[in-house]
């Protein structure tokens, strides 16, 4: 892999740091009119999702880190990995669950994710920012409802757990915004 | 910003009127005190050896250069200007464009202005208060002007002796206050001082006043005298306003020897951190052999200077087009 100059810094550079890579979010030139220059740093380590700031000396060089994004359809979870398929090359690469994480509880087979390899093993795994998926349980007493006031929880199929408006019955299709959880209407069926 | 309004420039028209207003008032402070404005070239066979300053370098190819002629692009006035001065000119300043390579962010632009001047008879405390005078002149409110030496200011923040202490004591003091991401940092000694001056003391300084930092380290010289033995001391200044740096002073070395000695210095140092050696000035060190009046002398960035009189927090802001426009 490339080695960058602190002169290539810049937002979204993906660089090496203590073993894990990293992007860079801000970077900042700081110099006295006599002496050393500095680029004070903001990073985000892509392993563990934790910013941290770095000083380095002007003119030093960072090893960079073999990092991209592609879209790949999640196929399935074995207990242990996530399955995902490289659409166009039909490629598949397994994500262990620090990659997926959180984003889990939003997987569907056949969706498009958002997939961060590094050296190409998955780091992130994003959903897409709107998902459908049906409820398999949710209070079906309080039919009729429709002012929407306060509603009731629904678990989904895969597990995740959201707020749905009362009239919203087990069996129908929801579809909801991965980014803040919420639900956003009901879904026609497949 | 799209691509389409990058023709436009960066700073506002009003921006530019304060400027033009800034300027003229300098000309006018400079003619009242009789000062003597001139011009140097811009281009010089020679260039500053400074360690941590680089140059641009052009060439000229022509008459009388049938093979070219390597030129630098100044970085500062101040070799002309001192010959000048050699010359008996009495007092002189000038108001250029400088170029430095290298250098661009927030506070920076790789070319910028800078006003600059010389005051026979003065020492670098005189030439201080002129300079309050000057940007008391300038800005809407009267600042209070406040002197701090190097190790004041290092004492009051970080109780550290800038010094005496060690690489150690200096790398500890970044850590107990904790700078972050500093672990792996590899630095010469000024190259601490510089880290804690700029990331820790810089930002707190000339808070609604001037402050003025003078006594710097004898390792940090660069073209001023130095003084006294315990510690020895650089009779340099730096003038902070709301923790932007906008000047810097030195009551001028005037030993041809000792000039010689520090461009070598400097040289060496170049070498050891893989940059290229560049051409001393012999014409200055000729100069001084010749005779340097005793004077104080200093550089402030105009750009700079606009920034804090206008609370701009980019430079972009103060020129007419930045880098990005240029």
């Amino acid at each position: 892999m490339a080695s960058y100059s602190t002169n290539e810094f810049k937002g979204g550079l993906k660089i090496m740091l203590d073993g894990d890579p990293c992007s860079i979010i801000e970077n900042e030139f700081v110099k006295p009119g006599k002496g050393q220059a500095f680029n004070r740093v903001k990073i985000r380590n892509l392993k563990t999702g934790r910013v941290l700031e770095k000083t380095f000396k002007s003119g030093e060089s960072v090893e960079g880190a073999d990092v991209h994004e592609t879209d790949m359809q999640y196929l399935y979870n074995d207990g242990e990995f996530w399955y995902f398929m490289d659409p166009e090359s039909f490629e598949q690469v397994n994500a262990d669950s620090a990659a997926v994480s959180e984003s889990a509880k939003w997987l569907k087979e056949q969706d498009l994710c958002m997939v961060t390899l590094w050296n190409g093993t998955p780091i992130i795994v994003e959903p897409p920012k709107f998902v459908v998926l049906s409820v398999s349980d949710t209070d079906p007493g309080l039919k009729g409802d429709t002012s929407g006031s306060g509603g009731k929880p629904a678990t989904l199929e895969t597990g995740a757990v959201v707020r749905v408006p009362l009239f919203v019955q087990i069996g129908e299709s929801i579809k909801v915004d991965t980014r803040t959880g919420e639900y956003v209407s009901r879904a026609k069926d497949d | 910003m799209s691509q389409l309004d990058q023709w436009r420039p960066s700073a506002s028209l009003g921006m530019m009127r304060r400027r033009a207003s800034v300027l003229r008032e300098i000309r006018e402070f400079f003619w009242r005190a009789g000062v003597l404005e001139v011009e140097t070239p811009v281009c010089s066979r020679f260039a500053t050896t400074d360690p941590a300053i680089d140059s641009f370098k052009t060439r000229y190819t022509g008459p009388q250069a049938a093979q070219g002629l390597p030129l630098y692009l100044q970085t500062s006035p101040e070799f002309p200007m001192k010959r000048l001065l050699c010359a008996d000119s009495g007092p002189i300043y000038q108001i250029c464009k400088v170029f430095r390579e290298g250098e661009l962010g927030d506070r920076h632009n790789p070319e910028f202005t800078l006003l600059e001047w010389y005051r026979p008879g003065f020492d670098h405390h005189k030439l201080m208060q002129e300079v309050a005078e000057l940007v008391n002149l300038l800005s809407d409110d009267v600042l209070p002007v406040e002197q701090l030496s190097y190790a004041e200011a290092f004492q009051q923040n970080l109780k550290v002796d800038p010094h005496n202490a060690t690489i150690e004591q200096l790398r500890t003091a970044a850590i107990d206050h904790r700078l972050p991401g500093i672990e792996d940092l590899v630095l010469d000694r000024d190259g601490w001082l510089n880290l804690l001056l700029s990331h820790l003391i810089e930002p707190g300084l000339g808070q609604q006043k001037m402050t003025f930092l003078y006594d710097y380290p004898a390792s940090q010289a660069a073209l001023a005298r130095v003084s006294g033995d315990s510690p020895a001391v650089a009779e340099r200044f730096e003038l902070y306003i709301s923790g932007v740096e906008i000047a810097n002073g030195f009551h001028e070395l005037d030993d041809s020897a000792e000039q010689q000695r520090r461009f070598k210095k400097d040289n060496n140092q170049r070498l050891e951190t893989g940059r290229p050696t560049v051409p001393m000035d012999q014409w200055l060190l000729q100069a001084l052999e010749h005779g340097l009046p005793a004077c104080a002398g200093v550089a402030l960035g105009i750009d700079r200077l606009m920034m804090v009189l206008t609370g701009s927090d980019n430079i972009r802001d103060v020129i007419s087009f930045d880098l990005d426009r240029a």
